[in-house]
């Protein structure tokens, strides 16, 4: 029995480094007992990752694929596998499958493209990758604009990166921005969908958007108001997912397993889908 | 084709049961289930089973794999054993086509090992309906009840068991059981098979239309109004995914023994509250959006990733079962399936 595969069972990993980001945020990084990657992936592609007795959680691999050394994964503190993940010690061990889903078409179509990331809190962590591995292929890649908000400053994912590496690259532009204001920031200040439209970008860019649901609406709806079509903007799902290779059935909408189909899709393929995502 | 009186089935039976596990629908208090056969266990002659045949292959609840955790780490103990030879017998036709739909999902890339392990270690054994019910509507997805698929067909008369191989498979039952059988023509099966298509076409679903239904439908009814008045009633039980043969959303969960942690699989139902659940938010918070799932899974979203086909295949269990009366063949003639109806 042992000869045939099973993608449900779950190799061992081992946290190795835990970085705090926010109040409510930390990055684990992850790799076998032997200090291996555990597997290849994809910016996009999502990894299982469970403690045994408490559960399994479909989480987005935020390191990029051009770091062959660990993964990390950037995880908000909201539910019983990540509290527990945020009480954990370097050393723990943990369990990891994947990778899971479709990724970005980081070489289909993003490749030679201007890119345009917008993110709000933990929305940042599945971009991250595409970032990342974009400005490791960067002559590949067109001019890179980022815009990222979160509720105040201490909630902003990957401060210290986006501050000493990602503001310091040429050709990249990092729009920042908090919801309200704040002592020691003289950023801007507001919300992401309406940061996005003052900056009135060309419409020539290719989209990348994550983010909380609200914030995606309205961030498309400007948009399109910039004259943007939908066919130019990419967004990562997030559901319910048990089993990651579409057969458990829940994350289930309109003909398409979010798990296998997704989590990446184009806006023009969402709209297709029945709206309950 | 060959076959025996159905005095000497028993001694059939025996000889199966000597060789691998025999399960077949054998009578109890309430209803016939599937059993494994012991000497003087009968074939039940009830039309179907309480539940249906993919606990077979999908069961109820199955280990996976067991976890040890001492202090901060972890051995995953992958434990399964290949599963041993068995015989499922007297399928019918509509359980026997679930069977093609279960396994378009879990035989698929990443193939389950799970469910193809049982599958490959299983021979089934059909038996063609002779008085099909007011709840059955196989007919409707062009399920042929008096010729059932699997890899062996039966029929039964009056006085003989008829078996044919529909495969390699079905050829070696054939020959295990050759001594107790006969080379025999096929008349009295013909004959059989024209009198139950009779009572098929007089079958009050008979007619039940689905035309309306399938590939790339989701636009027509996803937004459909008869949903509400549909769903109103439905309490969430989820009987109507326990008893359906093709329903096969399931969890992954993990128990902790005290010893060490079973992670297992067990059955999960999108008509319940929790299916879709998160820690952040809930994407199907009313029964009405649940409701909806299920059905337009069946009618329209399986179909479109399946060639037309339906996930549906007219067993009538869900019709028997449901506490309230509600089923897929109320939801097609609402949402149209019955012109004038």
């Amino acid at each position: 029995m042992n000869n045939r595969s099973e993608v449900l069972i779950p190799k061992v990993g081992v946290i190795t480094d835990i970085r705090i980001d926010t109040p409510d945020v930390k990055t684990f990084r992850v790799v076998t007992p032997d200090g291996k990657k555990a597997f290849d992936h994809m910016p996009g592609q999502c990894a299982m990752l469970s403690i045994p007795a408490v559960g399994e959680a479909m989480f987005s691999i935020t390191s990029s694929p051009t770091n062959t050394e660990y993964m990390e994964f950037s995880i908000k503190k909201c539910g019983c596998v990540t509290e527990w993940l945020h009480q954990a010690q370097v050393g723990q061990q943990i369990t990891i499958r994947g990778p899971y889903g479709k990724p970005f078409p980081v070489k289909e179509v993003f490749e030679g493209k201007d890119l345009l990331f917008v993110a709000g809190g933990i929305g940042l962590a599945p971009l991250r990758s595409v970032i990342n591995y974009c400005r490791h292929y960067r002559d590949k890649y067109g001019k890179i604009d980022i815009v990222y908000g979160s509720r105040s400053k201490e909630d902003l994912v990957d401060y210290a990166e986006i501050i000493t590496e990602w503001m310091e690259e040429d050709g990249i532009n990092v729009h920042l921005t908090i919801d309200r204001e704040q002592e020691c920031w003289d950023g801007h200040v507001g919300f992401v969908p309406n940061y996005v439209k003052e900056l009135n970008f060309d419409t020539n860019k290719t989209v990348i958007i994550c983010g909380p649901p609200i914030m995606i609406k309205f961030t498309l709806e400007g948009l399109m108001s910039l004259g943007y079509d939908k066919t130019q903007v990419y967004t990562t799902m997030e559901l319910r997912m048990k089993c990651g290779v579409g057969k458990c059935g829940r994350c289930n909408i309109g003909s398409k397993y979010v798990c296998k189909d997704g989590p990446v899709f184009r806006c023009d393929e969402l709209e297709l889908l029945p709206s309950e995502y | 084709m060959r076959k025996c009186s159905l005095n000497s089935l028993n001694a059939v039976f025996e000889k199966l049961a000597n060789d691998s596990a025999l399960y077949m629908p054998v009578d109890g208090d309430k209803g016939a289930d599937y059993k494994k056969w012991e000497m003087g266990d009968e074939l039940s002659s009830a039309l179907n089973t309480n539940r249906s045949a993919k606990d077979f292959f999908f069961p109820q609840t199955e280990n996976l794999m067991e976890f040890k955790v001492s202090g901060k780490e972890i051995e995953v103990i992958d434990t399964r054993d290949e599963k041993e030879d068995f015989v499922v017998f007297g399928v019918r036709a509509c359980d026997a086509k679930s069977f093609d739909i279960l396994d378009t999902v879990f035989l698929s890339e990443p193939c389950d090992s799970y469910y193809a392990n049982r599958r490959e270690h299983a021979t089934i054994v059909t038996l063609a309906c002779t008085r099909p019910s007011e709840t059955c509507f196989c007919n409707v997805f062009g399920i042929d009840a008096t010729k059932p698929t699997g890899d062996v067909t039966c029929w039964k008369t009056a006085d003989d068991m008829y078996f044919e191989a529909n495969n390699e498979k079905g050829k070696a039952f054939i020959e295990k059981i050759a001594d107790l059988t006969e080379e025999c023509d096929s008349k009295a099966v013909e004959e059989q098979q024209a009198k139950t298509k009779e009572i098929l076409k007089k079958l009050p679903l008979a007619d039940l239309k689905t035309e309306k239904f399938g590939k790339d439908k989701t636009a027509e009814f996803f937004d459909a109004p008869e949903w509400r008045e549909l769903s109103t009633s439905c309490l969430g039980c989820g009987t109507c995914t326990y008893v359906c043969p093709t329903c096969q959303c399931y969890d992954i969960k993990d128990y902790d023994t005290g010893h060490g942690v079973i992670r297992f699989r067990c059955w999960d139902s999108c008509m319940y509250s929790e299916f879709t659940k998160m820690a952040h938010g809930n994407n199907r918070l009313s029964q009405l959006e649940r409701f909806r799932q299920r059905f337009m899974h069946k009618l329209v979203y399986y179909p479109t990733n399946n060639d037309g086909v339906f996930g549906c295949v007219g067993c009538g269990r869900c019709l028997a079962k449901c506490p309230i009366s509600m089923n897929i063949v109320k939801v097609m003639k609402a949402l149209g399936g019955n012109d004038g109806e």
